[in-house]
């Protein structure tokens, strides 16, 4: 439950917000991180890249943190869309994307995700 | 003469040591050197202490530079004398033994040290870790009497350690952390072949093991894992990583991070000292390998003749130096939207290649099995070369290169006569070529009845197909056989059959031994995998929680709006009031909004937040419920009506059958929902008849039926057999449903089963094969000792906590804009 600050104070810069540890998340895995606009997902893969995309599957909302993690994708836990974490685009057939944002991984194994980054696609 | 500058090193390993070799081929007198050496002996390469601990080499093997060379050369080493402090005002060193040496150039080498878990016992007598020679003859004492060690970090240092203990006849036993081998250079794939390899020369390997705590009073006893397991140790080796050395710099007010910082000139926060080796950082990266320290060497040495070169980071490649295991990675192999990947597994020869391509250029490397072709791809990385040209033969390695893409049936065809296809029948080249011309066969199943070949194990159903299609040409169509998914071409059944004929007891082991085309699976074939693995080998097979769909992996079904609905057991259909009065409580208590009743006689809670499940779940358990699995590909209910205990009309007592049926098969996985009804008669109150399997109480004893629906397709059951006792009719249902968990294919619902083998082909084994029935029974019986674990007391109890708490929250203005 921690209000956290952004760890840049540079006015209009990206604001990286640490979210925590690359070992809380699972791999082939996903974790949720609440804010007040609704949730990110924050993904795992196999080889322990980091992903945050919107926790809403274009369809119908489902809460991608919940699928199933194969290579760099996620399929949706209520009807089986497929969504690549890059770039937030639903793969095969199916047409839509989800916002995603940028993430990177300091040494020590944190984690930060800035929230003004990133796609912005759906907006 | 001139007056000769003075270089002062400070450490005396081998990025020093090929640093003044270079400068002394060049310069040989442009300094006067002094070198602080804190350990007793000369350079001696670190890289070979895995040969020494084997026995393959000795110390005198490995010696770089022996004493005559620092004499011919004019060095003054001070052996065992570590250097103390370093005053930059005075351009001095001084020394443990109190000498104090001016300079005018120094160079900082002070390397790394081991990095020691922080936990209790690590200062036990027989607690070593492996990075010089003091390391290896403590080893060596140790294992002169036997015994066990536990080597804690199965990298690089951590597996070399344990096969020079195997060698020196200790028993030994790898704890690493992460779920496989060397994860940070191999990816799964090769991290599941190394770990057999290493398994092979008899070293034991705990994957996923945290090491909780070093046992013993003076001396090492054993060690315990978080998991409260406990190994016998009589020594312990910490291999778990390396820290640079940086606190005679930071003493000395240089610039330190987790290294000391050089530029791209080799040159510390003060320029006239140099720094160079393992205790170095360099555009943020800390090196623990030899080949960039001799790059770093070779710059350090230019600098110190007034050069201009420039280190600007290295790219590095690791092989794993154990006799007889084959392994190489290097670069980046992690999967990316914009990158590609080319696989090549050979199951027989035990050989993984895996190449990482991005924009026509080679970015990542890893060979197990077959190295050979290492140097050259890591080349083609380095240099940056386009593939673009050579990408369809690329991963056969230098021999192909630019060749022509291979005709698939090139290996056939290249077989002589008498090489045998099909081991399990013996079934050779020339037989099957003959066969097919001969009777002018033309499918795979007229080959298979003519010749055997792959009718058995089926593993080599790909060559004989192979073969038919180079034997007939256009005329050979190969049977349409749906693969399991995208990622290979194998069939559920094949698949299968495959990983009991193979034994394979993982996911990567699948995926390896049966040439998966993708790294790590997809969601169609993982959770199949998983349940397959499950049914197949109980008690050995860990449980893969991240190929179960989520309903399975939080053991709750989740619902439209992201919510969970949970449903408790009840058995039979049967509850009380004190069941009731606990689930109005739980639905006070957590706001929950709907509250329904199921059609398989229990209630549904609807609409529970994921952070709530484990403590509604908490109470649920207070008062005696446990999960009702109504997520599972397993065991749903066992609908009963009220029999002899109250009907007039019922003949037996359903009730307590069904509640007898459910305490022996709940927490089974199948390969689909199970569910499952008891009637008191055949007026079938419970339904029986339209379920997966139904029991109808007749005066004579019990009616069994199976591959009843209900669903989208709605089908009456038919009768499989009768019998006289409720203990034949446990029995009779239990070696159904572990028929159907050899034989279903997952996602595959008893009645599809039923209508692809025949009800005939389930009587023979479960009615009238006596023994095959007891076979069946028992298995499921055993099965279900693993299987029978309340899944919410286990969470209650702490399990998987991760999965039922959000990572973080963010609360700032700016995150809601």
């Amino acid at each position: 439950m921690n209000e956290l600050s952004p760890t840049s104070t540079e006015p209009k810069a990206q604001h990286w917000f640490t979210i925590g540890r690359l070992s809380d998340i699972p791999r082939r895995g996903a974790r949720q991180v609440l804010l007040p606009r609704g949730p990110i997902a924050v993904f795992r893969t196999q080889t322990d890249e980091v992903y945050a995309i919107d926790d809403n599957c274009p369809h119908k909302g489902g809460p991608l943190s919940q699928g199933i993690v194969h290579d760099g994708a996620v399929t949706c836990p209520l009807h089986n869309w497929v969504i690549d974490l890059q770039t937030g685009d639903a793969m095969g057939a199916d047409q839509g994307c989800v916002r995603t944002y940028e993430v990177r991984k300091d040494a020590d194994g944190l984690v930060s995700v800035s929230l003004s980054g990133g796609s912005g696609k759906t907006e | 003469m001139t007056i000769r500058k003075k270089l002062v090193v400070i450490g005396n390993g081998m990025a020093p040591g090929r640093a003044l070799e270079r400068l002394l081929e060049k310069a040989p007198d442009a300094y006067e050197i002094t070198i602080f050496n804190a350990e007793p002996r000369v350079n001696y390469d670190r890289i070979m202490l895995s040969p020494v601990l084997s026995g393959e080499k000795s110390y005198e093997d490995i010696l770089i530079h022996d004493d005559a060379w620092y004499a011919e050369h004019g060095l003054t080493l001070k052996k065992g004398c570590k250097a103390t402090s370093i005053d930059r005002e005075k351009k001095q060193v001084t020394g443990a033994d109190g000498s104090v040496v001016d300079y005018d150039k120094l160079l900082i080498a002070t390397g790394s040290s081991p990095f020691i878990i922080p936990i209790p016992g690590k200062d036990l007598d027989g607690v070593l870790t492996y990075r010089d020679l003091d390391d290896v003859e403590a080893m060596l004492a140790a294992a002169k009497s036997g015994g066990s060690a536990v080597v804690i970090g199965g990298g690089l240092l951590g597996l070399e350690a344990a096969a020079g203990l195997t060698e020196r006849g200790m028993d030994v036993t790898v704890l690493h952390l992460m779920p496989t081998l060397m994860e940070r250079q191999l990816d799964t794939a090769a991290g599941y072949l190394l770990e057999r390899a290493i398994e092979a020369r008899g070293i034991k390997v705990r994957t996923a093991a945290n090491t909780h705590e070093i046992l013993g009073e003076e001396r090492v006893e054993g060690v315990r894992l978080d998991d409260g397991t406990e190994l016998p140790a009589d020594i312990v080796v910490m291999a778990v990583g390396i820290r640079p050395n940086g606190d005679l710099a930071r003493d000395a007010g240089l610039e330190v991070n987790r290294g000391i910082v050089v530029d791209d000139a080799m040159q510390t926060s003060d320029p006239d000292i140099l720094a160079v080796g393992e205790c170095v950082e360099h555009r943020g990266t800390a090196y623990g390998l030899v080949a960039p320290l001799y790059e770093m060497a070779a710059v350090v040495a230019d600098r110190l003749q007034d050069g201009s070169a420039t280190y600007t980071g290295s790219v590095t490649s690791t092989r794993l130096k154990v006799t007889g295991i084959d392994l190489f990675s290097a670069g980046d192999f992690a999967e990316g939207k914009d990158r590609e990947e080319i696989v090549l597994r050979d199951a027989t020869n035990g050989v993984y290649k895996r190449l990482v391509i991005q924009e026509d250029k080679l970015i990542g490397i890893v060979l197990y099995g077959d190295t050979k072709d290492g140097a050259w791809f890591f080349q083609l990385m380095r240099e940056g070369a386009s593939i673009e040209e050579m990408r369809e033969t690329l991963i056969f390695g230098q021999n192909y290169a630019g060749g022509s893409p291979l005709d698939p049936t090139a290996a056939v065809a290249a077989l002589p006569d008498d090489a045998e296809i099909c081991g399990c029948n013996g079934v050779c080249k020339s037989k099957i070529v003959g066969a097919i011309t001969e009777h002018g066969l033309t499918s795979l199943d007229e080959v298979r009845a003519r010749t055997k070949a792959s009718a058995s194990c089926g593993s080599c159903t790909g060559l004989v197909e192979q073969l038919m299609a180079f034997t007939l040409g256009d005329g050979f169509v190969p049977d349409a056989v749906q693969p399991m998914c995208g990622c290979t071409d194998l069939s559920h059944d094949d698949v299968r059959r495959l990983i009991v004929a193979k034994e394979l007891k993982s996911i990567p082991a699948v995926m390896q031994e049966l040439e998966w085309r993708t790294s790590c699976g997809c969601a169609k074939c993982r959770p199949a995998l998983n349940f397959y693995l499950v049914a197949d080998w109980p008690g050995e097979y860990e449980d893969d929680y991240q190929s179960r769909y989520i309903n399975e992996r939080v053991h709750a079904n989740i619902q439209k709006d992201g919510t969970y609905s949970v449903v408790p057991r009840m058995w039979g259909g049967m509850t009380s009031s004190q069941e009731l009065r606990a689930i109005a409580d739980v639905v006070d208590k957590f706001g929950i909004p709907s509250v329904k009743v199921t059609g398989g006689q229990r209630i549904d809670l609807l609409g529970v937040p994921k952070e709530n499940l484990p403590a509604v779940w908490a109470d649920l358990n207070a008062a005696g419920m446990v999960s009702g699995h109504a997520y599972a590909k397993g065991l749903r209910t066992v609908k009963t009506c009220v029999g002899t205990d109250w009907c007039r009309f019922g003949t037996q007592d359903s009730t307590g059958l069904g509640v007898k049926i459910e305490k022996m098969m709940w927490g089974s996985w199948t390969p689909h929902k199970v569910k499952m009804a008891v009637s008191g008669c055949p007026r079938n109150c419970a339904e029986a008849t339209c379920k997966d399997i139904g029991v109808i109480c007749v005066d004579s004893g019990y009616e069994l039926h199976v591959g009843g629906a209900a669903g989208m397709h709605i089908k009456g059951t038919e009768v499989m057999c009768s019998v006289e006792t409720e203990a034949e009719a446990l029995e009779y249902c239990a070696a159904v449903v572990q028929l159907y968990r050899e034989q279903g294919r997952y996602l595959e619902r008893i009645y599809k089963w039923m209508d692809r083998v025949g009800l005939d082909a389930i009587r023979e084994q479960v009615v009238e094969d006596e023994a095959k029935r007891t076979a069946l029974f028992e298995k499921f019986l055993y099965s279900q000792r693993f299987a029978q674990k309340d899944p919410w007391a286990e969470r209650v109890a702490g399990k998987d906590a991760h999965e039922f708490a959000p990572m973080n929250r963010i609360a700032m203005r700016e995150a809601a804009e």
